[in-house]
């Protein structure tokens, strides 16, 4: 573990990564006592200018709601989001691609041939299907993102566990007569963990990006504000106020920036080896 | 295998996932909630019961499921992919006049994109190889995790905030002047003109997707041991780069481009829907807003087979550009 942290912390961007992530966890975690008001709440007068009152010192909107109250909730949605899909899409990919890597066969194939068929439908396009026919709400949001984003998972997983499941440990859990599950289980799984952990993190990042982009469409979750709704609200205002959308959207990408920089610590702490590769 | 079996079995495979996008759509309509005829119609407007029933009768949805699966489809081979009734046309009328203003924005930020990504990626894996200017790997690879990181609608409307609204050098939105009526080259000059800012926000994302890929394809064909015989027999630094290096890293990335064009479609939705670019992704949008569902799923079938149109084409291509390939299971 100190190992870990200590091959970690030789990426400084990694290092920063993490600061901000953690600096945007504490925000969500701590939103409800930062900012106990709804933050659909008109609670100003509209299109205070940033900095301008101290009691909203990021201005209001055009219906004067506070900025500082929605990013703040926002940081809720955003990670929530992304870390629940992820972890659907990441359970489902795991099951798929073990499935297809260790029995082969016609199973491989067909888990195969549907996991490249979700490959090449447009992602986004789907998602956006998915959530409008499904009428939009976290669980419809969740479900979509995760139902486009597990393929990739699933061709890691399905690859680590082909190559693993000739090694020798692997067939030796297998003379001793080891039920098939625990094999997977015990033996192969866990080797194959660390590549799917770094995949999932930045998956998480895409996940946040699709999130933004639903909500930006108008498929939002109306019971909650999110960064990409503030965009989309904002959008109408670009000419009068543009710090309306700029704000939320650097919320996005210093947290996704913050995510994948992180990803690539994490990449280099678990897989030492295969730092030169690049990817 | 000779190329026109190749083909076939490419086509039938690109019909097969076709299909399935429609039958994806049929179970869709099942699956939402309520009746799917209703569902069909728009919770919002169309609550008109002629165009309810006409609905019933077109999925015939007093029939067993897979009778209504195959009536769907039947209709689909038959191009009818249903009637906009907010917009009193057929479906297939609204997407085939938008279509080709997609098709100009994906090939523009296609090759806009991939010809960025390479070289950028190139000089980027080129001043490592020469061990020289390494600030320079390291500006091209911070460029490209930052447009990585971007929203791509955001990084949109900031271009239309800075080049439309501040700078007011490049029109923000639609496609030509509107009323302007211009013939020849003033309107192709012109559509040029509206072309720059969309090609431009929705190539970054993929620019910094290509970076990365060309900059790891560069690396790693680097180590292989054809490029050290390059040197030893005596060819210089650049040759070898271009000869050596650069052929044998195109391919991998070029076909990951081609995987790449899905998510290039996506996000014509986004920047359509920010520049009222009129294509189908602004089409899709406003089948959001006005909750046209086959409208929706038209919209949907058209954008993955366009998508898959696009694949079937790059994987033809290869046969002709790499002599390795020999077709099973393509160059994956």
């Amino acid at each position: 573990m100190s190992g870990f942290w200590k091959r970690y912390r030789r990426n400084w961007g990694a290092v920063a990564g993490l600061a901000i992530l953690l600096f945007v966890l504490l925000i969500a975690l701590f939103a409800p006592l930062l900012y106990p008001v709804s933050p659909w709440q008109m609670s100003a007068p509209p299109l205070l200018d940033p900095f301008e009152n101290s009691a909203f010192p990021l201005g209001t909107d055009m219906l004067g709601r506070d900025i500082a109250a929605g990013l703040v909730h926002g940081a809720r949605v955003s990670l929530l989001v992304g870390t629940i899909s992820t972890l659907c899409a990441v359970i489902a990919g795991v099951g798929i691609g073990s499935l297809a890597g260790y029995f082969g066969g016609w199973i491989d194939d067909v888990l195969m041939r549907i996991t490249e068929f979700f490959q090449t439908i447009p992602q986004l396009a789907m998602a956006v299907v998915l959530v409008a026919i499904f009428t939009p709400s976290l669980v419809s949001i969740v479900t979509a993102i995760a139902l486009v984003s597990w393929p990739p998972v699933a061709r890691l997983v399905r690859a680590e566990v082909l190559s693993l499941r000739e090694r020798e440990f692997v067939e030796a859990a297998r003379v001793l007569g080891r039920p098939t599950h625990l094999i997977l289980f015990d033996e192969i799984l866990p080797n194959a963990l660390p590549p799917v952990i770094v995949t999932a993190t930045l998956m998480i990042a895409t996940a946040i990006l699709t999130e933004a982009a639903l909500s930006f469409l108008g498929l939002g979750d109306r019971n909650f504000m999110s960064w990409g709704f503030m965009i989309g609200a904002a959008r109408s205002m670009l000419r009068e106020a543009p710090w309306l959308s700029v704000m939320p959207g650097v919320a996005i990408l210093l947290t996704v920036l913050a995510i994948n920089l992180a990803g690539e610590g994490l990449n280099d702490a678990l897989n030492p080896r295969l730092r030169q590769r690049g990817e | 295998m000779p190329f026109v079996t190749f083909l076939a079995g490419r086509i039938f495979k690109a019909l097969l996932v076709i299909v399935a996008i429609a039958a994806l759509n049929f179970l869709l309509i099942r699956l939402a909630p309520g009746d799917p005829a209703s569902v069909m119609a728009g919770e919002a407007g169309a609550t008109d019961p002629k165009y309810v029933d006409m609905l019933r009768a077109r999925f015939g949805l007093d029939q067993p499921l897979w009778k209504q699966l195959a009536l769907y489809l039947g209709q689909i081979v038959q191009f009818d992919l249903g009637f906009s009734y907010r917009n009193q046309v057929p479906v297939i009328a609204l997407i085939g006049e938008r279509l080709p203003a997609t098709l100009l924005l994906m090939a523009s930020s296609f090759v806009v994109s991939l010809v960025l990504g390479l070289g950028l990626g190139m000089a980027a894996a080129g001043v490592r190889f020469f061990g020289r200017a390494r600030w320079l790997d390291s500006a091209i690879m911070s460029i490209a995790l930052i447009f990585y990181a971007t929203p791509l609608f955001w990084l949109a409307l900031m271009m239309v905030l800075v080049f439309s609204v501040q700078l007011d050098w490049l029109p923000a939105f639609g496609m030509e002047s509107v009323g302007a009526n211009l013939k020849g080259w003033a309107r192709i000059v012109d559509i040029a003109q509206h072309l720059v800012l969309p090609t431009l926000a929705l190539s970054l994302f993929f620019m910094s997707v290509y970076v990365r890929l060309a900059r790891a394809a560069m690396m790693e064909v680097m180590t292989q041991d054809h490029v050290r015989t390059g040197f030893a027999k005596g060819l210089t630094g650049g040759e070898v780069l271009r000869r050596h290096v650069f052929r044998n890293a195109l391919l991998p990335i070029v076909t990951f481009a081609g995987i790449q064009l899905g998510q290039v479609a996506g996000g014509a939705v986004l920047i359509e829907t920010v520049f009222a670019w009129p294509g189908i992704g602004r089409l899709m949008f406003d089948a959001l807003l006005q909750r046209d569902y086959q409208l929706l799923l038209g919209v949907f079938l058209v954008t993955s087979a366009t998508v898959i149109f696009f694949n079937l084409l790059t994987d033809i291509a290869y046969r002709f550009v790499d002599p390795r390939i020999r077709l099973e299971g393509g160059a994956r």
